[in-house]
């Protein structure tokens, strides 16, 4: 649907303002896809959903697809709802006071909102990487255990965390202190153990808001990579202020301003044909 | 423009007399005031000091008869009458029983009520909630002595158990454990709610439900806490005298049977000091020895718990 409209028209001025995407998309490891998704029907949807703290309306009207096995990337500048966004779709907005919302979200085409479904179950399915790495203080071990143990996982838990800890590319600098403090860890390597964390849980999505924001480059680098691995099997919603980390990574980015939806298409075009004039303005510098 | 600023720049000279002398007076005001609170201050931590003076001083004369040895050892509690004795074992056994039982009921109670109230309630209740655990806290203790007295011992432990004497441990550890409940609950909620949220959602996260998160996110994370706020209140009830006179007698007895009459550290003082022993005997000097007992035990309580709760606050900055 969005490729069509994107033909009529007429691509803005190219960017001028140095910075370049170009470069971002080519070191992407697979090409975008756009039909596969088509077909099967996205995994998480929003429509028309809005999401009120108190009176302030933090999201307005959101209609967002997050298709399958692609990432899905959600830019803008900072306090424009993409956190707000992001978590209502694992309903981690229920524990905040006086948030309202209203319009639908779906899962796998289920209601999820103002229906029979279970949020501690959508949390089963519906993973997240939060901003600032928050280990349990706990062991490592435990961190991974945890969520398993708690919905009464039957297999082998030790098995079942190290693949998980081999998934987030973390298993071979803790396999000797996995009885050890989380709290040990590097920032980098929290960050990892959170996301073998909810790994564990074997979700259908993974929710990550700006997962790389606390850590220094080759922490950053390192975490770009496995989310670029994590895509082949999960479906990743990825909220990042990071352009090019948008670029590099997604395979649709959508882009906010000031809690709608200004506009959402495949990565490719997005950053280098977009159709509305604030998108232009925003990638390319001009404010944010 | 100009002449008006000219004409307040040369009233202010005009009042330059007044004006300084009314900053000079603010100056000594200022001053008296802090000279006033330093004071106050003062005032406190010597009568703090005082009291361990007193303490240790009317202590002497009380270990120098009897050795801190056999005060400690002795199983036998008759400094009034003959043939006497002053092992203080009874005693602190009856401080342990009441104290000990006073937690076994307010632990779970004041847990579970600061994680309710942090965890579970909604922002009013919240509110709402702790201002009045702490109206609990103001009640008199006698009122709980005599509640004890009067309610808990005839109909709840001598419906249970009929051989329940009139004075007994139990209905002292039952009250004592109410009073203490809101120090418990009040400082637990603190420690709760110092645990930061980033911690619950990441339980929550992964499918945890309110009760895992709580039970096994916050509840362990301000385990430090918890043990502060726990420590903090049995030192109160280690302390707590007019309640445990009402309820729990005044017969020293080496006993674990919370049904019988006992007597605690602080019961014991309260018994000579109202009673007309004269000053200056031995019996006398027995409560600045039971006195100084209790304060070094409440003490340690206290100093430990205070390394707690720093411990606790270092972790979460
Ligand atoms: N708990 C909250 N209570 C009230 N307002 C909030 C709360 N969280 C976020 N907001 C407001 O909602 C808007 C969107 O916030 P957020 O979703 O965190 O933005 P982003 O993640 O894009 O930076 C901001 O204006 C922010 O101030
Ligand atoms: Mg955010």
């Amino acid at each position: 649907m969005a490729t069509e409209a994107q033909d009529l028209v007429a691509p803005l001025p190219p960017n001028t303002r140095g910075l370049d995407f170009t470069q971002a998309l080519q070191t992407r490891s697979v090409a975008p896809a756009t039909a596969s998704a088509a077909t099967s029907g996205p995994v998480v949807r929003t429509e028309r959903l809005s999401i009120y703290y108190g009176n302030f309306c933090a999201v307005r009207e959101v209609t967002l697809d997050v298709p399958l096995c692609q990432v899905t990337a959600i830019i803008g500048p900072s306090g424009c709802g993409k956190s707000t966004l992001l978590r209502a779709m694992n309903r981690m907005n229920d524990f905040i006071d006086g948030v309202r919302v209203s319009g639908r979200l779906l899962f796998n085409g289920q209601e999820v909102y103002g229906s029979v479904f279970d949020p501690v179950e959508l949390r089963r399915r519906v993973g997240m990487v939060f901003q600032k790495p928050n280990p349990f203080p706990k062991s490592i071990f435990k961190n991974v255990a945890w969520g398993p143990a708690v919905n009464g996982y039957r297999g082998n838990l030790a098995e079942l965390v190290e693949e998980s800890l081999r998934k987030a590319a973390l298993w071979e600098e803790v396999k000797d202190k996995l009885n050890k403090s989380a709290l040990a860890l590097s920032g980098g390597q929290q960050q990892r153990l959170c996301i073998a964390r909810a790994i564990a849980m074997q979700p259908e999505v993974l929710l990550m808001d700006e997962p790389c924001s606390a850590l220094d480059p080759i922490a950053t680098a390192r975490i770009e990579d496995l989310i670029d691995r994590l895509k082949t099997q999960y479906t990743v919603a990825l909220v990042t202020h990071n352009m090019q980390q948008a670029a590099r990574l997604s395979d649709r980015t959508a882009f906010m301003l000031m809690g709608e939806l200004v506009e959402v298409d495949a990565t490719s075009h997005l950053f280098t044909t977009p159709r509305d004039q604030r998108t232009q303005d925003y990638i390319t510098g001009r404010f944010g | 423009m100009n002449s008006t600023a000219s004409a307040t720049s040369s009233l202010r000279v005009a009042a330059g007399g007044t004006a300084n002398l009314a900053r000079a007076l603010r100056r000594t005001r200022e001053a008296l005031i802090h000279v006033f609170l330093l004071a106050c201050a003062l005032v406190s931590i010597a009568t703090t000091l005082a009291i361990v003076f007193v303490l240790i001083d009317q202590s002497i004369p009380f270990f120098r008869e009897i050795s801190p040895w056999a005060f400690l050892t002795g199983t036998r509690w008759t400094p009034l009458l003959e043939p006497r004795s002053y092992g203080v074992l009874p005693l602190l056994a009856g401080t342990v029983l009441v104290a000990g039982g006073a937690l076994l009921v307010a632990v779970p109670i004041g847990v579970s009520t600061a994680l309710y109230l942090s965890e579970y309630a909604p922002g009013w209740l919240r509110q709402i909630g702790k201002p009045f655990l702490e109206i609990l806290a103001g009640v008199p203790t006698v009122v709980y002595g005599y509640f004890a007295l009067s309610f808990i011992t005839p109909e709840i432990l001598r419906r249970c158990w009929p051989q329940t004497e009139v004075f007994n441990g139990a209905s002292a550890a039952i009250v004592v454990g109410i009073m203490i409940v809101p120090t418990i609950s009040s400082l637990c909620d603190d420690a709760f709610r110092a645990v930061p949220r980033s911690l619950r959602e990441a339980g929550y996260a992964v499918s945890g439900t309110k009760l895992e998160v709580s039970t096994r996110i916050v509840l362990p994370g301000a385990m430090s806490g918890v043990m502060a706020a726990v420590l903090l209140a049995l030192a109160r009830a280690i302390g707590e005298t007019m309640a445990v006179v009402l309820a729990a007698g005044m017969t020293p007895k080496l006993t674990l049977n919370p049904l019988e009459s006992i007597q605690t550290l602080t019961a014991y003082i309260v018994q000579v000091s109202l009673g007309d022993t004269p000053a200056d005997t031995i019996e006398y000097h027995t409560i600045f020895g039971v006195g100084l007992t209790l304060f070094a035990i409440t003490l340690a309580v206290n100093l430990v718990a205070q390394r707690v709760l720093k411990r606790f606050h270092e972790v979460y900055e």
